[in-house]
Formats: C-alpha cells, structure tokens, sequence
C-alpha cells in the first residue's frame, strides 16, 4: 500500500510542475518559444523575449490582434485579368492553347511564390498559418480548377474569413466558383444529382465520416443541384432550371431544401463544431485530441455562433496547449520548416521562387493539395522521401555561403529543380539569381547570444532536447548545422 | 529450378511456427517471390476498364459513357477489355492475365480515405485498424535480414499497406538521387516522442536500404515517359539490385472521373497498360518474371449508372487484374449484376478483396494468412501451382 502511494509521488509531482504554469502568471521563455512556434512558424529571439513577459490570454490576444494588420505582398499582375474562360479556350488553335496552358502553369507557380512571399514576410503569421489551416480544410486544387485567378480570389476568401464565422465562411466557400469546379457541382443536374460536393462537404468540411447516411448525401446532392458557375464570367450563377425542387430529407429534417438550407442544417448539428475544434486541436496542440476539452471548446464555439477567433483563443489558453507532453509533439509541415527557418534565422532572401519548389518537393505544394482531404500532415509528412529532401534543403541553407560562387554555374542545369522550366522561359535565371540573393548573416545572428553561447541557441531552435547531443565546445555555425541537423530540428 | 531461383530459396527466411490452440503449421515463407500492387487512385471505373459488352443493361445505364460492343477487346462472349488496353493482349493471349470481377466487401465505404484505408489495413468496413495489412505480414514473419528493405512505395506520400509499426518500408520517386541523398542519413538512436521516434525510424530505414540498393542496372526496355512510365522504371530498379524487397507498390493517379470521363479514363488506362508492358519486359530482362506477381487494386468502383457530368460517381465492387509469368490467365469471379444494384445503385460484390490478400500471402509467399487478416479468407486459384 504504502510503496504503492510512493510509486504514486513523482507522478503527482510532475502534474503539479506541469500545471504550476498557470495562465496568470507570465509564460517564460519556454512557453513564448512554443507559442510562437506553433503560431508564427517559428520564433526569433526578439519575439520571445517580448511574448516571455505576457500571460497566456495577453498573449493570445496579441497574436489575435495582430491578424488585423494588412498583407505586405502585392497581388499577382493578372489577379484582375478576366476569367479564362473554358468555352474561349476551346477556340483557340494548338498552338495557341498550349501557350494558354504554358501561362496557366506559369501563373501557378507565380500564385505559390506570392503566398510565400507574404509568408516570409508578413507581420502577422497566425494570419498566414490560418489561412493555410483553411486551405487545408476547405480543399481546392489548381490541378483540377485550372485557373490561377480563381485560386487566387478562393485565397483571399479563405484569408477573409480565416478568425471570422465558421457559418458564413460555409455559405460563402459553398458558393466559391473555385470549389464549385473543385468539387464538381459546377454539373450538379437535377435529373441526375452529381454527389461529390454534397459528400465532402458532410465528410471533410462538417460533420466527419461515419455521422451522416448514404441517403443524406443523395438527399444533400439534390439540395445543391443548380449551383453553378457562368462558364463565360467564373462567377457563381444559380440555374434555377437545373435546379430540384422537390422535398429532401437531410439528418432527419425535411423540406424544398436548397443549399442553403441544408449549410444551416449542418451548421446545427454539435458534431461540426466538434470537428473543427478537434481539426484546430491537430494543428496546434497534438495529434491526438482529447473529446473532453474539443467538446467544452466546442461548445464555446457554438455559443459564440462561430466565432474561429473565439475557437482559436480557446485552444491557445489552454492548459493542453502548454502541458510538457504535447511539447515537440508536432512534425513541422513543408512550409513551417522552410518559411520558419528563413524567418527564424532571418535569412536575406530573393524572388522566392526556390522554395515554391522546396516545399513541393517536402509534399506541400500550396494551391494543389493531394486530393479533397488535403495534406494528411503529422508523421506522414516525414518518409524517406520527403526526409532526406529535408535534410538536404537545411544542408544547403547553412552552406549557402560557400555553395554561392557554384550557383552561377547552375544555370547549365545541374542543380536545378524538375520542372523549372515551368516557371517560365527565364525561369533558370531567375531561380539562380534568388540563390544567389538567399544570404544568412551567421556572425550577427549569434551575436544575439552572447557571442554564440550553444545553449541558448539550442534552447530557442529546439522544441526538445536533440538526439545527439551537442558535443562539448562546438559553437557558432558548427553549431547551428548541428542542431538543424538534429531530427528533434524536424519538430515543433 | 535456375541458379537465380535457388538461391532466393535457401536466402527466404525459413520455418516460422505459428502454435494457436489446436493447429500448428509450419511455414518456410518465399520471399524470394516479389509482389507488386499497383494502386489505382481515385477509385477506378471497372465496368468501362473489364466491359460486360453482351449485357444490354450495361448500355441502359451508360448511353453516353458506355464501350461500344465493336470497340472492346473480346475476352469471351461476354467480358472484354477497354480498347485502351490493347498493351495488355499479349498477356491475355499467354494465359498470364487474371482478371477477376466484382472484388468488393460487405459494407462498402463510399469515402475514398476510408475505403482506401479498408483496403490497406484489411479491416472490416466499421473496423479501424492502424497497421496496412502486409505491415503486419512482414512483422509476424520477417523477411530475411539480408534484404535491403520489406516494402518499397515508389513515388507518393503514403506508406498504404506498409504503414505503421513492424516492417521496413521506405519511399522513393528515383533511385539515384535517393542514394545520392541517403548520406545525408545516419543510423540514430530511438525516443519515447512518438513524432520523434517515427523520423528516427525513417532515418534508420533509409541508412539500411541505401547500403544494399543500387541504381546502375542498364535495362535494355524502352520506358514510356508518362509519370507512370517513370515509377515502373524505378520500381525496376529496385527490383534489380542485388538485395532483395518483398514488395514494391507503385501507383497511378487520377481515377476519380466525376466528369469528362471518357477522354481522362482512356489515357489513364492507356498510360497504365504501356506502363505495365515495360514491367513485364524489364522483369523478363531480369529473370523475375515468373517469379513475380502483380496485383491492382482500387478504393472501389464506380457507379453503374452514369451521372450528367458525363462522369460516374464512387461505386463499390470493380474488376481487378493480377498478372505475371506465374498466373494462371483467365476470368475469375462474377460478372457485374447488373440487375441486383442496391439501394444507392451500386453493385453487390462476388470476391471479397481479403481472399486476394489470402492468395498473396498464402500461395505466393507461404505465410499464414489468418493472423495477418484476423479471420480465414479463401485464397482464389489464381496461381499456377
């Protein structure tokens, strides 16, 4: 009995330490660098210092407000163009529309490189990682919808909507011309209903698989039938002719349903707030949610008629967030690790065409996600793969200055990605001049720690401790290859 | 039995015993025999690609989609084949094309991420598994030491059959540059972070392959240069270096014609029978290809009857096509019925896609299927024995 309550002891005593952190008291250096981990990409030791001061609500609330700051990036120049319309395409001659589809491709890549650019650059990466979060929810992918400019405007809705009301991010992301190519209700007929839409939009979008019948899809199918675009203009167009007008029967509910109607239908239903909290609790907390707590903070979500923002502060004050063991529970995405990597070493860098192709290559291609589920993300973001693609982009970052003077020589080819030639006819160049522009000015960025002290430079680029430990006396860049080389760099 | 053949067998791991309660089996399991899955993503429409071009049924619900009956490659009076896989007629012909029809499940799934997980843990349709079905092969009765890895997924992100714990399974689009890459990886220790402890798992599998794969086997087979084309001549590679693998999976993307599916389903399954064409060849070049078994495999089919989009949505049951010098050609399983459609439209299925595993894992490679797949299946005599 007795030894079994001393068995007992260091447990309770590791809770305590755990929950010692309470959310009046200021986060420390450790919790700012995980909070600012999880939600800007990565952080440097400016921001840490300053987020070390505050509280968990203060904290999120900074970050919160801070998504209220305007994007810095430019749009595209064609952003404005008009649609490209199927029916103008299918009157062009060969030649002319294997230009067309040159362009459409070429614009693609520009879209990825845009994003980037606001990523690396933007003084509100929550903005950024919230709307990737949505992008990732509400799935479209410029390999089916085939028009950069469509894609572009169903970024800006995402970002519009991104810590707005789940309910009218649903009614307008349903009516989005780039998701009614997606997922095909652009030919949604009444004779005929085509499922696909009404199917993801219960499966991934709001309820989750297993909470819905085979009957409430065909039924939900019938209720989007007519929902469309104008093939000349892209905008959503609603045919009433297409359109069925009979009586469906969707979770129990009957009536002349539209789309509309059925979005609300769902929107009632406890288990699509629970769905996305438990999305939310994924992408921030762990990989494994826990149903008492994605249940109270969803029913604050619901209280709140939706409010993401309310959702989002709710996860990111918890203790969950912030307890010992979902420390470095998380794999860092394709773009966590690139764009958290320049940002956190503040590397100088060009056009950022290259890492639209590191981070396809690391299996996250913005804008083409793999199908409508999206990236499944967490282990099965590192295989052997996309693991040694990993660390050879981190062995070439911080090798970047001796590797310089071979860059020029690049232009024959060799070392440049597959498919540069996609990115235009002055793609290689283009691509070998931001190589040559990428800079990380190692002798400043250590300054910050006391001339190079590896400890804390290990403390703030690490979630956990490394697997190889660093060895006595490497300091400086030696030590910083060390670190990112370590697999615990491959965390967050 | 050839020198080649000889020395897999005395290299194949041998006499595993397996005690349950009253039944003891012995097994010497061949691995020495390579599977080769090939996935066909999307959920492929197995009524357009195995055609039931006699029953009148099939052009009632198909008036824009269907093939017409002087279009298909006759395999009998009833059954033949998309006129774009004329590539595989000469496997047909030499009684080295199984086609079996209607492999499904009880409580199909019509979710492609659940149904595909159906298929790559083995599960029960309301069953969640997290091990893929030959993960659990290969943990229960290990390939022999000396090979380079248990499974290789050529190209994709997704480990499928090979996921989670117990088997050594690594991925890679191109073999040059995964052994140009491999330094950069080092044998490390483990950890209890379970994140941690899976890159340390990969990083510890790709030290392993890279030391016993190579790239150099100059093939002499012309490879199509679709991206299809590309994966089977890296799976070829592989298969060529010296240091065996139980099973490489390739895939082809694509299959989920919702709309337009006539032109997309003509170039996939085009791309798909060319691509398998060079397998064969490159096999042949090898010595491997009676010692090597191909199987395709899908989430499901597709509705039999088409939609307005001029597409077809998810369905259940579809055909499948396993192939190689030792199979045993011909039809197996049952035509589509057409006439039995179920409340939602779609097939019932004759073939559950378990007694396929239970071929492959009993009469291929002599590894008892029952622990692999939680319950007896019935292997389907599809092998020449």
């Amino acid at each position: 009995m007795t030894r079994t309550l001393f068995r007992g002891f260091p447990v309770l005593v590791l809770w305590a330490t755990a929950s010692t952190a309470v959310a009046t008291e200021p986060l420390g250096f450790d919790g700012a660098r995980h909070l600012l981990n999880r939600t800007s990409f990565a952080a440097n030791v400016d921001d840490v210092a300053a987020f070390a001061r505050l509280t968990r609500e203060q904290a999120a609330d900074r970050l919160l407000a801070w998504t209220a700051k305007p994007r810095v990036t430019p749009p595209p120049a064609w952003a404005d163009e008009p649609y490209e319309s199927p029916r103008r395409i299918r009157t062009l001659s060969d030649k002319e529309r294997m230009r067309f589809r040159r362009e459409q491709v070429r614009k693609g890549i520009e879209l990825r490189g845009w994003w980037l650019q606001e990523m690396l650059t933007t003084p509100s990466p929550l903005s950024e990682k919230m709307t990737l979060f949505w992008h990732n929810h509400f799935v479209s992918s410029q390999q089916k919808v085939r028009s950069p400019r469509l894609m572009y405007r169903q970024n800006l809705l995402l970002r519009t909507h991104a810590l707005g009301n789940f309910g009218a991010f649903l009614h307008a992301i349903a009516r989005d011309p780039a998701m009614v190519i997606y997922l095909d209700n652009a030919s949604n007929r009444k004779a005929r209903p085509n499922e696909n839409f009404a199917r993801e939009l219960m499966e991934l979008f709001t309820l989750g698989e297993g909470r819905y019948t085979e009957q409430d899809v065909k039924e939900a199918a019938r209720a989007f039938t007519g929902w469309s675009i104008d093939p000349a203009t892209g905008e959503f167009m609603f045919r009433p002719m297409q359109h069925d007008e009979g009586v469906k029967t969707v979770l129990g509910r009957s009536g002349n349903f539209n789309g509309g109607a059925v979005l609300d239908v769902l929107l009632d239903r406890p288990e699509t707030a629970e769905f996305i909290v438990a999305k939310l609790w994924r992408e921030f907390v762990s990989p494994n949610p826990d149903p008492v707590e994605v249940k109270r903070i969803a029913q604050r979500f619901r209280d709140s008629r939706y409010d993401i923002a309310v959702a989002l502060r709710a996860v990111l004050v918890s203790d969950a967030f912030y307890a010992r063991a979902h420390r470095a529970s998380l794999v860092k995405s394709p773009v966590d690790l690139v764009v958290g990597t320049l940002r956190q070493f503040r590397f100088t860098t060009g056009e950022p065409l290259p890492f639209v192709f590191t981070t396809g290559q690391l299996g996250q291609n913005l804008f083409a996600p793999p199908n409508v589920k999206g990236w499944p993300g967490g282990e099965a973001w590192i295989n052997s793969t996309t693991l040694l693609a990993r660390k050879q982009f981190l062995d070439r970052l911080f090798r970047v200055e001796e590797l310089q003077p071979g860059m020029m020589a690049m232009r024959g080819g060799g070392g440049l990605p597959r498919g540069i030639n996609r990115a235009g006819d002055d793609g290689r160049e283009r691509f070998v001049r931001a190589m040559s522009e990428l800079r990380f000015d190692g002798s400043k960025w250590l300054a910050q720690f006391n001339g190079g002290d590896a400890a804390a430079l290990q403390r703030l680029i690490l979630a956990s401790a490394p697997v190889n430990a660093l060895p006595e006396g490497v300091q400086g860049m030696d030590a910083i290859r060390h670190l990112t080389r370590d697999a615990a760099f491959q965390l967050k | 039995m050839n020198r080649r053949d000889f020395l897999h067998a005395i290299g194949a791991s041998t006499a595993v015993i397996t005690l349950s309660p009253g039944v003891a089996f012995a097994v010497g399991a061949d691995y020495g025999k390579l599977l080769v899955l090939v996935e066909l993503k999307g959920g492929n429409d197995g009524l357009n690609t195995v055609v039931p071009y006699a029953n009148g049924e099939y052009y009632n619900l198909r008036p824009r989609l269907a093939v017409a009956r002087d279009q298909v490659l006759q395999l009998d009076a009833d059954t033949g084949l998309h006129p774009s896989l004329q590539a595989l007629m000469p496997l047909w012909e030499a009684r080295e094309l199984a086609v079996i029809q209607g492999v499904g499940y009880p409580g199909a799934n019509l979710s492609h991420f659940r149904s595909i997980e159906i298929w790559d843990t083995a599960s029960k349709s309301n069953e969640y598994l997290k091990d893929g079905w030959l993960t659990r092969a290969f943990a229960g009765t290990p390939t022999p030491r000396t090979y380079a890895a248990d499974g290789v997924v050529v190209g994709g992100a997704e480990m499928g059959p090979f996921a989670g714990r117990g088997a050594r399974a690594i991925t890679l689009s191109n073999t040059e540059q995964f052994l140009r890459q491999a330094k950069l990886a080092a044998p490390a220790g483990q950890s209890r972070n379970a994140a941690l402890a899976h890159i340390l798992r990969v990083e510890n599998d790709i030290a392993r392959a890279a030391v016993d794969l190579n790239a150099d086997y100059a093939f002499r087979t012309e490879f199509p240069r679709s991206a299809f084309g590309n994966a089977i001549r890296t799976a070829s590679q592989v298969v060529a270096s010296k240091a065996g693998v139980a099973a490489v999976k390739v895939s082809l993307n694509g299959f989920d014609t919702h709309g337009n599916q006539q032109t997309v389903h003509a170039r996939l399954l085009r791309d798909f029978g060319e691509g398998i064409t060079a397998l064969k060849s490159a096999l042949v070049e090898l010595g491997r290809w009676d010692s090597t078994l191909v199987v395709t495999y899908a989430e499901f089919g597709r509705r039999p009857r088409e939609n307005q989009s001029g597409g077809t949505d998810h369905g259940t049951s579809s055909a499948l096509f396993a192939l190689g010098g030792a199979v045993r050609g011909g039809l197996y399983g049952l035509p589509p019925q057409l006439k039995l459609l179920d409340g939602n439209g779609n097939l019932p299925f004759a073939v559950d896609f378990r007694d396929l595993y239970a071929t492959v894992l009993e009469r291929w490679w002599g590894v008892p299927s029952a622990p692999v797949l939680n319950a007896r299946f019935t292997p389907v005599d599809l092998l020449r024995s």
